[in-house]
């Protein structure tokens, strides 16, 4: 119930914390809604000896659009889940993301969590990062040699674990716009407030790639349903693409499902998906 | 380190380890032991405040986050009295009462501050948006029908 | 006394109204003082070290590191602390002669028998540092094999308690005419053989458990703050194991969250904040975690059933057989070994049955200890009918609901003199299941339920029945004695007319949520005729209301409640009195009409109650011999248990593609006589239905192997929220008990115990077409896939699907 004591640092500024992240090292966790660290650090599953407090860095929190380069939203790291699945720019351009966002954990969960610390933390069971790898987005992060962008299929490297460096800072997550774009999300959990035993997010987009289909739990890591995918590239039916569904995946098998159900319930969902999604 | 929050309107500057969580700050260090503590891992609700307005559990939350905030517990909910009468019950905890909402009361400050945030962000719920809305509040007493009915009694559409 | 019918409703009368409660404005507002809130200057807090393990033997143990730590006072082991006890923790249901019980300390000494047995205790200036101590102990353990299924620990194959040389704690048999009983199996037309498995449930009361004592060492009086449902039985409790004299004690319950039965009972962190603010001479407090709470908190339920149904060839059952193995977890706590046999003269509910045999064995093995849990053996019992009969119906190839009505006990029958030697005191089930049946649309679920199987839908319609009937109210003494239980079930009350005319109640039953304050109220407003509102009920605390037997098993109106009438009716009869002799008139002439005692035929001539209050009061003019003030104060030990009873029916709807089920309707008609507040016996029935529904689909405590709780938290353990259920069609009938002048019945845990056999009937009715017939409770959507997958690949479905 109580965290172990930590050292407490607050950044005003992204360099600020890159410095910060930099002369602490690993021990250091930056802490941003906190509804993924703060939980574990009560658990004492985590115990950071540095806590870098970045939610009070202005201007982290937003959505625009740039008309240039082909409509891409760009959503500051620190936007909170509520102002995600409130705002009428994501629910017009990419409503499968303020959807996803709309249906994480409780109310109370998204008026603190961010998409950034969501993100950041790489839980296969968390929703957006299928979300962010059905919508082909871009993370973009900062450390002291810069920024660069990283494409969220490279972002997601193993268990809680992502490409971003120890001193680098998630800053932005750029998502195309897919405005009209058939989508949908299938999050099967026990009780609303639950982690999804198995979620499916599912994007008709028409262009690169063609239809951007992610899975929640099943795998160590947030995954793509590459075999779907390719299917229906190759124009199989709703049908025969949801059945490649857990091609390359590794579900677990815990309390809440086995390894063999949760393929089964992926097949199901994803075909669900791509029929709400297809009309 | 020191903080300072606004705690139903009133400006408290304290000193807290950085791993307070503001849970325990509101009950053990500011006395105010209206909201509650009923799990681990930020399950129960039963720990609501708002935070700048916005329902929050405050469990999940270390008290050095809320520095410059503004915190409204249960106990600044109800209109303020003195002189020993009480003050007039904020229409969600009217509507509990009238609608028999708590039955132990342990999980009722979380619950009540939930329904006024969720009632804030939709005046007009139906049933299914009232039970959605509550799904991070458990409460083991009620089977939660007459919370529902008062969350839409307050909203202003009982439904029978 | 008679019984009276009292109408459930009526223009004007307190008795059967809505009344909203006078506990409310407390709660809404904060100002509750629950045990956690509760500033204590000067107190300590401790913090639990528990066993990680099992099973296992502790080889040291290594405080020096926690002591160092910031804050930390002392740390004691069980050695330290052994001479703290006069006596083990106490057991108050020695079920046999034979019972085999070890000893249980606060504090383990030599061996960890559960994953949560406290092994060390630290205590520190605040509960941070406590917790980081705790951390800080070092236990040197010596795992052993621990043993964990109901069925290996009935083998022996591994002993938890190698003292006692067995897990088999006691076998109780309830068997009046076993020949009887073979008889029918032998001549049965039509039999019935099921096994049933009542998984471990966690409580989770929202409030997680507290205890601070607060010690006089100079005034040598100890005050216990705790959050438990019996500070009565609590009193008498820590006199006995902790050696301090009984008349020095105070136990006070503070507002409780919730016990559910998991506060009816003595734990061990009581009982070391007593020995250490004795021995620390300073208040000594402590707060549960909710993970604390799932392993050191008592678990409900944890059974096997065999179940036997022997029946005619219409379907009327001639014989039931129950065969019951329980789990005790790793020890006997205060109730443990008598859950089961609290259900088992139920296990033919309310069915007329002329054979029947019931016996249980109790076990032990290396979990957290198992007690009372809403409904505490009967939920147990009537699931194990409920299901049984359900099975008869395919057998015998009628529906559910005609099967029922071919046994009900008719209602001329009653009082009913059961097989298993119970006098149900009133009952009248046919009824309930007509209007259950009515509220859900029964004929058209059925005809929709035809129509959606002929189009071949993969998603099924199904619909299940519970008929329900409760012993409660416990208990007459007598019976308590001839069952070997250590205590009474009489309860308490007395009732003073103070002299300014407000009155004040003295209860000793202790609310945590059934708002007792609001009812007592109404009961003694309707009988003097005043506002609820001028009527004070004050309880949970032993120097307020010594005389108690607390709250617990629905017995706090039937036996409470009905001790505060009487109580009250003393109180009139002694005003009559004084009115008579003042008003110079006959009492059979006075009539107490609004608060006020008017002769008969003359209204001009009366005494408001506040007036003759206010002349015992002053003592003036009393009748030679009689004493001052307008009080009573009475015990009542109740003739009989009552028995409510009712029907449930859930409406459910089974996806067969990833074998959600969903609750889609669900009607209760429920009788508990006449009902002093509607409104609050609602609340009890919706929040009791819930946790019966939760049994049959969400909750249930996971073990692995080596005796670990999988899903300690509320991440994983599954208590539904909102978004979960529907709302519940309620309806009521009234079937007023004889044996109480208030003709009522309990119903706080009648919720629960109808409501699991009737949503795992409503999911095997959805899955019939796939010759499913049973599946484990909680059906989850895994199980209830692979149970329909098992039955498409052509074997016999169980639902026994992983995990």
């Amino acid at each position: 119930m109580i965290p172990a004591p930590f050292d407490y640092q607050r950044a005003s500024s992204v360099d600020e914390a890159i410095e910060l992240l930099r002369q602490h090292g690993e021990d250091a966790k930056l802490l941003a809604g906190g509804h993924s660290l703060l939980p574990l650090m009560k658990l004492r599953l985590a115990q950071p000896s540095v806590l870098v407090d970045i939610g009070r860095i202005a201007d982290l929190s937003y959505v625009s659009e740039t008309p240039a380069d082909g409509r891409v939203l760009r959503i500051g790291a620190l936007t909170r889940h509520h102002d995600l699945a409130t705002s009428e720019l994501v629910r017009e351009q990419v409503p499968l993301l303020a959807h996803v966002a709309g249906r994480i954990g409780d109310p109370q969960v998204r008026h603190r969590g961010t998409i950034g610390g969501s993100v950041v933390h790489g839980d296969p069971a968390s929703d957006l990062p299928a979300a962010l790898l059905a919508l082909r987005a871009t993370l973009v992060v900062r450390g002291p040699a810069g920024e660069r962008s990283i494409p969220a299929d490279e972002f997601f490297t193993g268990f809680l674990e992502t490409a971003i460096a120890p001193d680098e800072v998630l800053t932005e997550i750029r998502v195309p716009a897919v405005p009209g774009v058939g989508w949908a999300f299938e999050k099967f959990n026990r009780r609303a407030q639950d982690w999804a035993i198995v979620g499916v997010a599912a994007v008709m987009t028409d262009g690169a790639g063609g239809p951007g289909v992610g899975l929640v739990n099943m795998g160590p890591q947030p995954m793509r349903a590459a075999g779907v995918e390719e299917a229906l590239r190759a124009g199989a039916s709703l049908g025969e693409a949801a059945a490649r569904a857990d091609e390359g995946t590794d579900p677990p098998t815990d309390l809440n499902g086995s390894a063999e159900y949760r393929r089964h319930l992926a097949r199901v969902l994803v075909r669900r998906a791509l029929e709400t999604a297809s009309g | 380190m020191e903080i300072t929050l606004s705690v139903n309107g009133v400006e408290r500057t304290s000193d807290v380890e950085p791993r307070r969580l503001l849970v325990h700050h509101l009950r053990d260090d500011l006395g105010l032991t209206g909201t509650n503590v009923g799990c681990d891992t930020s399950s129960c609700g039963a720990c609501t405040v708002l935070l700048d307005g916005e329902s929050v559990k405050s469990c999940t939350i270390l008290a050095v986050q809320a520095d410059g905030h503004e915190v409204t517990t249960i106990e600044g909910l109800a209109g303020a009295a003195g002189n020993g009468e009480t003050g007039a019950l904020h229409p969600v905890q009217e509507a509990f009462h009238a609608q028999h909402g708590l039955q132990c009361g342990f999980c009722t400050p979380g619950m009540v501050m939930a329904a006024v945030s969720l009632l804030d962000e939709n005046p007009h719920p139906t049933e299914e948006d009232v039970r959605l809305g509550l799904e991070g509040n458990l409460c083991r007493c009620t089977g939660y029908q007459n919370i529902v009915r008062a969350v839409l009694a307050a909203a202003g559409e009982v439904r029978a | 006394m008679t019984a009276t019918e009292t109408p459930t409703t009526a223009e004007g009368r307190a008795f059967g109204q809505r009344l909203l409660r006078k506990e409310d404005p407390r709660l809404l507002t904060g100002e509750a003082r629950f045990i956690d809130d509760l500033q204590i200057p000067g107190a300590l807090w401790m913090g639990m070290v528990r066993s990680p393990y099992a099973h296992a033997r502790i080889r040291g143990i290594d405080v020096s590191a926690a002591l160092e730590m910031p804050g930390v006072r002392h740390v004691f082991t069980g050695a330290d602390l052994a001479d703290a006890w006069a006596d083990p923790m106490p057991c108050a249901w020695p079920v046999t002669e034979d019972m085999k019980a070890p000893a249980h300390w606060p504090v383990a000494k030599d061996k960890a028998c559960y994953v949560g047995d406290i092994v060390a205790v630290v205590v520190a200036e605040d509960r941070y540092q406590a917790a980081d101590a705790v951390d800080a102990v070092v236990v040197d353990y010596e795992p052993l094999e621990a043993v964990v299924d109901i069925e290996d620990a009935a083998s022996d194959r591994v002993v938890v308690h190698e003292e006692l040389g067995t897990n088999r704690s006691y076998t109780w048999t309830l068997s009046p005419e076993p020949e009887a009983v073979e008889r029918a199996f032998a001549e049965a037309a039509h039999t019935v053989s099921e096994t049933y498995v009542q998984q471990r449930l966690i409580p989770v009361a929202m409030e997680p458990r507290g205890v601070a004592v607060v010690p006089g060492v100079y005034g040598g009086d100890l005050t216990v703050y705790s959050s438990t449902q019996i500070p009565h039985i609590l009193k008498v409790m820590v006199a006995a194991t902790c050696g301090v004299p009984e008349h020095k004690v105070r136990v006070v319950a503070p507002a409780v969250g919730g016990g559910f039965g998991s506060k009816l009972n003595v734990y061990a962190e009581e009982l070391i904040a007593v020995a250490l603010a004795r021995r620390l001479g300073v208040p000594t407090r402590w707060t549960e975690t909710r993970a604390e709470n799932a392993v050191a908190t008592i678990q409900g339920r944890g059974q096997v059933q065999r179940m036997e149904l022997a029946a005619d060839a219409e379907g009327r059952v001639t014989a039931v057989r129950a065969r019951i193995t329980a789990d005790m977890g790793a020890y006997l706590q205060l109730v443990t070994p008598g859950i089961p046999l609290l259900g088992a003269f139920l296990y033919h509910g309310v069915y007329d049955v002329p054979a029947y045999h019931f016996e249980c064995t109790g076990v032990f093995t290396n979990r957290t200890p198992t007690d009372a849990y809403r409904g505490a053996g009967r939920p147990e019992a009537t699931y194990a009918i409920e299901r049984a009969m359900d099975a008869l119906a395919r057998e015998v190839g009628v529906d559910p609901a005609e099967i029922r009505r071919r046994n009900y006990i008719p209602p001329d029958r009653f009082p009913y003199e059961s097989v298993a030697g119970l006098t149900y005191d009133s009952g009248d089930y046919e009824p309930t299941l007509d209007r259950a049946l009515e509220l859900v649309g029964y004929e058209e679920l059925r005809a929709e339920q035809a129509r959606r199987r002929a189009a071949g839908e993969k998603k099924h319609l199904g619909i299940g029945i519970s008929t329900y009937v409760e012993m409660c109210g416990l208990a007459p003494s007598r019976v308590l004695a001839s069952l070997n239980y250590a205590a009474g079930g009489w309860e308490a009350a007395s009732v003073r007319v103070l002299p300014t005319g407000k009155v004040q109640v003295v209860s000793g039953t202790t609310p945590h949520g059934q708002g007792h304050e609001t009812s007592w109220s109404q009961i003694v407003a309707d009988r003097l005729g005043i506002d609820p509102a001028d009527v004070e009920v004050l309880h949970s605390d032993t120097a307020v209301s010594p005389l108690g037997m607390d709250t617990y098993g629905s017995r706090s109106l039937p036996v409470g409640g009905v001790a505060v009438a009487m109580a009250t009716d003393q109180v009139i009869a002694k005003a009559k009195a004084i009115a008579a002799h003042q008003l110079e008139c006959a009492e059979d002439d006075l009539e107490l009409v609004d608060g006020e005692l008017r002769v008969r035929g003359t209204p001009a001539r009366s005494m408001t109650l506040q007036a003759v209050a206010f002349e015992a009061f002053s003592a003036h003019d009393l009748p030679d011999g009689m004493e001052p003030n307008l009080s009573a104060q009475v015990s009542y030990d109740p003739p009989n248990f009552v028995f409510p009873f009712g029907t449930h029916v859930a409406v459910v709807e089974v996806d067969e593609e990833t074998g959600r089920v969903e609750l889609r309707d669900y009607a209760a008609v429920d009788d508990c006589g006449p009902q002093v507040n509607p409104m609050i016996v609602e609340g009890q029935l919706h929040g009791g239905i819930v946790q019966g529904a939760a049994q049959a689909l969400w909750e249930e405590a996971v073990y692995d192997a080596d005796g670990n709780l999988r899903n300690p938290t509320l991440v994983d353990y599954g208590v539904p929220s909102a978004a979960e259920l529907p709302s519940f069609k309620l309806d009521h009938t009234v079937t007023p008990s004889p044996t109480n002048p208030l003709g009522v019945k309990g119903i706080g845990e009648a919720g629960t115990i109808g409501a699991a056999p009737a949503v795992i009937n409503a999911i095997v009715d959805a899955l019939s077409p796939f010759g499913i017939t049973d599946i484990a409770m909680p059906a989850t959507p895994e199980r209830v896939w692979a149970a329909i997958r098992q039955a498409r690949s052509g074997s016999a479905g169980d639902g026994e699907g992983a995990p």
